[in-house]
């Protein structure tokens, strides 16, 4: 029996700004309709990663497969309609000031053509209310949302598209733990609903687990462990279970100056 | 300390990075203009654009106008008294003012309006991953950021210098009838009889140069800027006196072009 073919595959993924070596060949196979989470610190390289392969940064190094295709060797047409198949959800929602929350919803869609912005309305209000969100909040500006609303209106905007590629940019930071919750709830049921692979990136071991099938610990720009999450805490991996418990003493040491 | 250890070397230093920097802004600008040839279009933002900068930007250009008109008249008086030729006042105040003073004055006060506008919202959008939020949304930034600006600056910076044409002219024609002892139609008629097409022409097309140049360095810096809300202001002081410097060069350079024969 063949293994299934995973839907991104990493391979040797390198990328250093100037001196600083951030990916240091990171090899990686993420199943297709499966949520991956990447677990690391703070500067491991989790955020470069996704980046790479969205295409935001271009790798040194290695190869990014989606579906079997090398990304790095495919032409502007080719990476446009991938593009066109992948969702993010960014930390900060990074929603677009200057556009009224609706018209952030359906900006993809307004973008492909796929909708006129007289049905964008109607759109939207059908999105927000899947993430749990009254269609009077698509007329407010972002400005006027607080920072769950933020969050749930860059889900909306991530999975308006209907993508089969979600990416998740640590959805929980700057959250109360119950807002958290919350918007991990929504994450799954979405990603079910859509059978769409995510990909989240957190340092939330809470929130790993509730929303990955799959984890992967970065660090130092490689990925040191992978498994199931589940299994995050008692992993038998020294440096996975330190960093889930978020113990002092470890193989992770902090290099902080004294 | 560098400068004095080794003044060669850092001479050579600057002089490489001033290289790059002008390789880095050309590309930019032919990447947003070559998106002004290609669809899809955004005929909206371009319209939000040009309010932006010709609407909103009239107050301050008209006021502008206003005075340099009125001072011109009254200067120019001054000293061509001194050769009672207080007759050529209109002339001079009309040629100075289509000629250079209309677009260059009104280029420094878009340039401290938008340049500065453009390149705060660029730079804000750019330190909170608005501007990756745009690749991953299927929207290339710079024919949804850059494109409709630049089409927007060379199309309202010359509306904007006709307005400031009349208003300088009329700033003149106020102190003159007022103040000098001009008649009124005296007054006008030496400002139309001495006043040749090419004169408000050459103001004109400095004008778009300058709205391309003030959304340009705008765009370019808010693009460049990283490092959050003090990366932003840095953008933004750039922008504006980049700009404001280029707006003068570039004045006489195109100068030159025009009159030099």
């Amino acid at each position: 029996m063949t293994a299934q073919r995973p839907k991104i595959r990493l391979r040797g993924l390198s990328k250093a700004f100037g001196e600083k070596k951030v990916l240091d060949g990171v090899d990686l196979d993420i199943r297709a309709g499966h949520g991956m989470v990447i677990l690391g610190g703070s500067g491991s390289g989790k955020s470069v990663t996704i980046k790479c392969i969205l295409g935001l940064i271009t790798p040194d190094a290695g190869s990014i497969e989606v579906d079997g295709q090398d990304v790095l060797a495919m032409s502007r047409r080719e990476r446009e309609a991938l593009a066109d198949r992948i969702g993010m959800l960014f930390q900060n929602g990074a929603l677009f000031d200057s556009l009224p929350v609706w018209e952030n919803v359906c900006f993809k869609l307004l973008a492909q053509k796929r909708i006129t912005r007289a049905k964008a309305r109607d759109k939207a209000a059908e999105v927000l209310a899947q993430v749990g969100l009254a269609a009077s909040v698509g007329d407010l500006s972002p400005a006027e949302l607080s920072g769950g609303m933020q969050k749930r209106v860059g889900l909306a905007r991530a999975i308006a598209a209907e993508p089969d590629i979600i990416f998740f940019d640590e959805p929980t930071t700057g959250l109360d733990p119950i807002m958290g919750a919350v918007i991990d709830g929504l994450i799954v049921d979405v990603v079910k609903r859509l059978g769409a692979t995510a990909v989240s990136i957190t340092h939330d071991m809470a929130s790993a687990r509730r929303i990955g099938d799959d984890a992967a610990m970065l660090h130092k720009g490689r990925i040191v462990w992978t498994g199931p999450a589940a299994t995050l805490g008692e992993t038998g991996n020294a440096m996975v279970d330190q960093f889930a418990r978020g113990d002092r003493e470890g193989p992770i040491q902090m290099e902080l100056r004294r | 300390m560098d400068l004095l250890l080794n003044p060669v070397a850092a001479i050579g230093r600057a002089v490489l990075g001033a290289c790059r920097t002008v390789g880095a802004v050309a590309l930019f600008a032919l990447e947003g203009v070559s998106h002004l040839l290609r669809p899809p279009f955004y005929g909206r933002l371009f319209l939000r654009h040009l309010a932006e900068i010709a609407y909103f930007s009239l107050p301050v250009v008209a006021l502008t106008a206003v005075f340099t008109g009125m001072v011109l008249a009254l200067q120019s008086y001054t000293g061509f008294a001194r050769f009672n030729a207080e007759g050529a006042v209109a002339n001079v105040v009309v040629l100075s003012i289509t000629r250079e003073l209309g677009p260059v004055l009104a280029g420094l006060m878009v340039a401290g309006r938008i340049g500065a506008a453009f390149a705060a919202e660029i730079g804000t959008m750019r330190v909170t991953d608005q501007i990756d939020a745009l690749t991953t949304l299927s929207t290339n930034p710079m024919k949804y950021l850059v494109a409709p600006r630049l089409l927007a600056g060379v199309v309202a910076l010359p509306f904007l210098v006709v307005v400031a044409d009349i208003l300088g002219v009329m700033g003149g024609w106020l102190i003159g009838t007022t103040k000098l002892g001009f008649g009124s139609a005296g007054y006008l008629k030496a400002t139309f009889d001495f006043l040749e097409v090419m004169d408000v022409v050459s103001g004109l097309v400095k004008a778009a140069v300058f709205g391309f140049v003030i959304t340009l360095m705008g765009c370019w810096c808010g693009y460049q800027s990283k490092g959050g809300a003090q990366g932003v202001g840095a953008a933004t002081t750039t922008a504006v006196v980049s700009a404001s410097i280029l707006i003068l060069a570039l004045d006489y350079v195109l100068t030159e072009m025009f009159f030099a024969r």
